[in-house]
């Protein structure tokens, strides 16, 4: 074990990738000389040459068409889009062919795309968004949010050698956090939940970096008597229904917390499953938290007010028990 | 004194001594502008980074200055040339870029998206290329009213690869729009060089392929730039639809406040500094005006903009409630 900070863990997992399989390729803006605006492919090109790390235009859906059909044609393409704002212009290659074309014809389309999102730094709002739910729409493309350095090490090897499409989301706010992360091979199966803290309660269901903050949320609940289980969902697609299903039956209260817009968001998948599954064991519906419908203001009182925090956790936790005020 | 040196210098549709004494001035309050928000980004006081455009001002003043309050202009991440030269107060966009009440979208939008409806600032963006489609469907609504209104659009080199301008360009071409493409480039995408990014060294060769006429302009020269947008912006009033210019100009620091540098090499930068815009047309009006008038151009520039930061940073920011007005209503 070494401690990391995220953004070297993911580091780690491209280089061991592509040391290992010389058909895993790094495409991306300024991910060459520069190393990405995040610094996650820092000296790559140096190591692997500028074929296999590779700077594009600014051209993300010829960018995100290209790693289709170079993946149909054999190549293992790890595309970074910079913003997850710029999901969008990436949509059309995930919705109609990515996700389409392995349906219908022999073909594999082995790609990752690594994109960062989320608000909490005033970027704005065309540079703070979590487009989770847009993404995990789509069948056939999985997507997953790792929060520790060691599952961004695990979760990323684990991505890049599935055969399927995955949108990896990571968020700005967690690449200089760390943690320890296991040395050499490290490969944590995609689909899979974890619980990050056991709790009798109520369940708080998080991706990203809101699992932080219902870590933060399940530790001042303690103070007032409550004792908070805490999922870090990991994968949104496929999701892990079991583990989730199995927690509610326990605590008979769930909570669902997801950066995104709450309006159609990824959290109402989450808050039906459970209904779906565990209707007879709640005793309170569950409780959506997610971001402001709105876009993401710039000025600091504004973008705290859209956003989730622990605080807008607890008063979710607090009202759903009828204990609030 | 000044006249027969004018006419030398200064040829059909250029701006007159005043004209370009004004330019000069709003060039310098761009720079100042510029270098107390990178100082401040170093103290910590700025969220999020300044795209700082120095070197490039001539293309955004000189570029908008043909222009009225009707003409509509879309803009980049980096637009403070663009914001100054369509006529925004200086104060209201250093109070957008510190997130107060007074800014132009009370602090909602910030560093990357100043509009100004009335002035025809609509607006910066920080989606790479979308001004330029934005600016198509100005141009369009400018045709349609027939008021011989044109959309300006400004963009990078950088910006010129995404898809979204070649489909702009061509509905531009083929649809004889009021508009006119000023792509500035200055080499650098964010931090990749344009001969990674582009396939023609010059981008103008392209307008061929959109039924339009393409100048290449030094984007550093004031006088250049005024008299071919000028010229672009008279064709598009008179409905013989688009031209494309391609400014050659640099920028002399990083992409942003936050850029660690390294990407530009220093005898590059060294090459480019002696043709600073703001360098040459202190040097074209010597001869115009005589030191004294650009000195107290130069003054006065300097106290907007001490004006316009004490103001800003001794505004408000918005309460959080306003977080919940569902959409922006108007200038407050
Ligand atoms: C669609 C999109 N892709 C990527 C980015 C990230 N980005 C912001 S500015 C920039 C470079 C823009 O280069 P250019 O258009 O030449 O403008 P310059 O910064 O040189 O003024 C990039 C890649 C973005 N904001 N939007």
């Amino acid at each position: 074990m070494a401690r990391m900070r995220y953004a070297e863990a993911l580091r780690d997992a491209l280089r061991s990738e592509m040391l290992r399989d010389d058909k895993v390729v790094l495409y991306g803006e300024d991910i060459g000389i520069y190393g990405g605006v995040f610094k996650v492919t820092r000296d790559l090109q140096a190591e692997f040459g500028d074929l296999r790390v590779r700077d594009t235009p600014i051209s993300e859906q010829a960018m995100t068409y290209m790693c289709v059909g170079a993946a149909i044609s054999g190549l293992k393409p790890v595309l970074e889009i910079m913003y997850a704002d710029f999901l969008p212009l990436t949509l059309d290659a995930l919705i109609n062919q990515a996700s389409v074309l392995p349906y219908l014809w022999p073909v594999r389309v082995p790609m990752v795309i690594r994109t960062q999102g989320g608000g909490g730094s005033g970027a704005g709002a065309q540079h703070s968004k979590s487009l989770d739910a847009l993404v995990a729409h789509i069948p056939g493309i999985k997507v997953v949010s790792p929060v520790t350095p060691a599952d961004a090490k695990g979760m990323l090897t684990a991505a890049i050698r599935d055969p399927n499409p995955v949108v990896f989301l990571e968020h700005k706010l967690l690449y200089n956090t760390s943690g320890e992360v296991p040395d050499g091979e490290h490969v944590v199966e995609l689909g899979k939940a974890h619980i990050l803290r056991e709790g009798s309660d109520v369940t708080l269901i998080a991706n990203s970096k809101m699992v932080l903050e219902a870590e933060k949320a399940a530790e001042d609940l303690a103070k007032r008597g409550i004792s908070a289980e805490v999922i870090d969902l990991r994968s949104l697609r496929p999701l892990d229904t079991d583990t989730i299903v199995a927690s509610v039956k326990k605590t008979s209260r769930a909570v669902v917390i997801n950066e995104g817009w709450r309006f159609g968001g990824f959290g109402a998948e989450v808050a039906a499953t459970i209904t779906e599954q565990a209707f007879e064991y709640l005793d309170a519906p569950v409780c959506r938290i997610g971001g402001f419908d709105r876009p993401i203001p710039y000025s600091q009182p504004l973008e705290a007010a859209v956003l989730p925090d622990a605080e807008k956790i607890i008063a979710g936790v607090l009202a759903m028990d009828g204990r609030a005020g | 004194m000044a006249d027969a040196a004018s006419s030398a210098v200064i040829g059909r549709n250029a701006p007159d001594p005043e004209l370009l004494l004004d330019m000069f001035g709003k060039m310098i309050l761009v720079r100042q502008m510029e270098e107390r928000l990178g100082e401040l980004h170093k103290q910590g006081r700025t969220r999020g980074p300044i795209h700082r455009c120095d070197g490039q001002e001539a293309v955004g003043i000189a570029g908008t200055a043909p222009l009225r309050a009707s003409d509509t202009v879309t803009s980049t991440h980096r637009g403070h040339a663009h914001y100054i030269g369509k006529g925004l107060d200086p104060h209201r966009v250093v109070a957008e870029i510190f997130g107060r009440v007074t800014g132009y979208s009370r602090g909602k939008a910030g560093h990357m998206l100043i509009a100004d409806v009335e002035q025809g600032m609509i607006g910066g963006n920080a989606i790479v290329g979308a001004g330029i489609p934005l600016a198509l469907g100005q141009a369009l609504a400018h045709q349609l009213h027939g008021r011989g209104d044109v959309a300006v659009t400004f963009f990078g080199d950088g910006a010129a690869q995404a898809g979204i301008c070649h489909e702009a360009m061509n509905m531009a071409g083929l649809w004889k729009l009021p508009i006119v493409f000023i792509c500035e480039h200055n080499e650098y995408g964010l931090t990749a060089h344009a001969r990674y990014q582009s396939a023609v060294e010059d981008l103008v060769i392209r307008a061929a392929g959109y039924n339009m006429p393409g100048v290449k302009i030094d984007g550093n020269d004031v006088l250049q730039v005024y008299e071919t947008v000028g010229e672009a912006v008279e064709r598009a009033r008179a409905g013989e639809g688009p031209t494309f210019i391609e400014a050659k100009t640099y920028r002399l620091v990083g992409f942003s406040t936050s850029d660690m540098g390294g990407y530009q090499p220093q005898a590059e930068i060294d090459a480019w500094r002696p043709r600073d815009p703001i360098l040459r047309t202190r040097k074209l009006l010597l001869e115009l005006t005589g030191e004294e008038r650009i000195r107290k151009t130069e003054e006065e520039a300097i106290t907007a903009c001490d004006k316009a930061f004490e103001l800003a940073l001794s505004d408000p920011l918005p309460d959080a409630s306003e977080a919940d007005v569902p959409e922006f209503v108007g200038a407050h």
